[in-house]
């Protein structure tokens, strides 16, 4: 199976990813240019996290606009894969791709910190390895993760189950204290409609190896990897 | 086609009402620390200056509000007000 991992100018988490994808499960990751305007035949498509160009105007404003982002949002629609994580989050709400917003943290600060996610959902394409309510530590590392949406769009998310991640403390609750960073309803993550498109804050590829702390993160590895085994069985 | 009048353009950016702005909140504390009471309500945003060329004002408003609703401003999150004037 081969990944495909979105470069942008800023992006600074390609390489751990590539690593996770390489020597986490086993499998192939070519990098792509933003520049370039074809992904090729790939199985998932991985937007890193980073500062891609400089968070100017907003977080993932600028990225969206880049020549690639069409090839994205084609691959999405035909519902392949498509994760992102920490900035490529932030990418995939400017993109539409999923609703809200990612704003400053609530104390303003960049926090990075160990957290504890809750798998809310495990019918996405990044969870279907996971069981209901696995808890994965996984660190957390930005500026600008809190999760905002209007109240109707919260509701819709909480009603359709599109919440697939929450942060909860080490009893499994999603109290305030847990939330690193002010995010509405402590949501950490969550998908499209149909499960293709997931968008997280927290790392999971630097949490691949109990080296790194935790290897909590691979098991959302393994998921892609089980999403795409039956896929390509399917197809 | 020939655009034929340059106008200067100001965006200015708010988060929406209902919004958390902590950066409004931080000054708002900031100045109560110095001493500013009765000072609430305090929102952080952005301005955006550009010129454009366009045939009419109409069209330049027009075109900048394509711009903040497609770039400039996410309208999840914050609302414009766009200002044009002819640039002499």
């Amino acid at each position: 199976m081969r990944f495909a991992i979105v470069r942008f100018p800023g992006s600074n988490c390609d390489a751990d990813c590539e690593r996770a994808v390489v020597e986490g499960i086993g499998h192939e990751a070519v990098y792509v240019w933003h520049k370039d305007t074809v992904i090729g035949d790939v199985d998932v498509i991985l937007l890193p996290g980073g500062f891609s160009y400089g968070d100017h105007l907003r977080a993932g404003a600028i990225a969206r606009c880049s020549p690639i982002m069409p090839a994205v949002l084609e691959f999405a629609g035909g519902g392949g894969p498509v994760i992102g994580i920490c900035n490529g989050f932030q990418v995939l709400c400017e993109a539409h791709l999923l609703p809200g917003a990612l704003i400053r943290n609530r104390d303003l600060r960049f926090r990075h910190v160990e957290v504890i996610l809750r798998v809310e959902r495990t019918d996405t394409v990044l969870t279907d390895a996971c069981v209901p309510g696995q808890r994965l530590r996984m660190p957390i590392a930005h500026g600008e993760g809190q999760y905002v949406a209007d109240a109707e769009t919260l509701a819709a998310l909480e009603a359709d189950g599109r919440v697939v991640f929450r942060y909860v403390d080490e009893r499994g609750e999603p109290t305030s204290s847990a939330n690193p960073n002010g995010s509405q309803h402590n949501i950490a993550g969550i998908c499209n409609a149909a499960g293709n498109v997931v968008g997280l804050m927290p790392h999971p590829e630097r949490a691949v190896s109990r080296l790194l702390g935790s290897s909590d993160g691979l098991v959302l590895f393994e998921s892609l990897e089980l999403a795409t085994r039956g896929k390509v069985a399917a197809g | 086609m020939e655009a034929t009048i340059s106008y200067a353009v100001q965006v200015r950016i708010t988060p929406r009402p209902g919004i958390l702005d902590p950066e409004g909140e931080t000054i708002g504390r900031a100045l109560g620390a110095l001493g500013y009471d009765g000072v609430s309500d305090v929102r952080a945003g952005r301005l955006i200056s550009l010129r454009l060329e366009a045939d009419s004002a109409e069209a330049a408003q027009a075109a900048a509000a394509e711009m903040c609703d497609r770039l400039i401003a996410n309208p999840i999150i914050e609302d414009y007000a766009i200002q044009v004037e002819e640039d002499g």
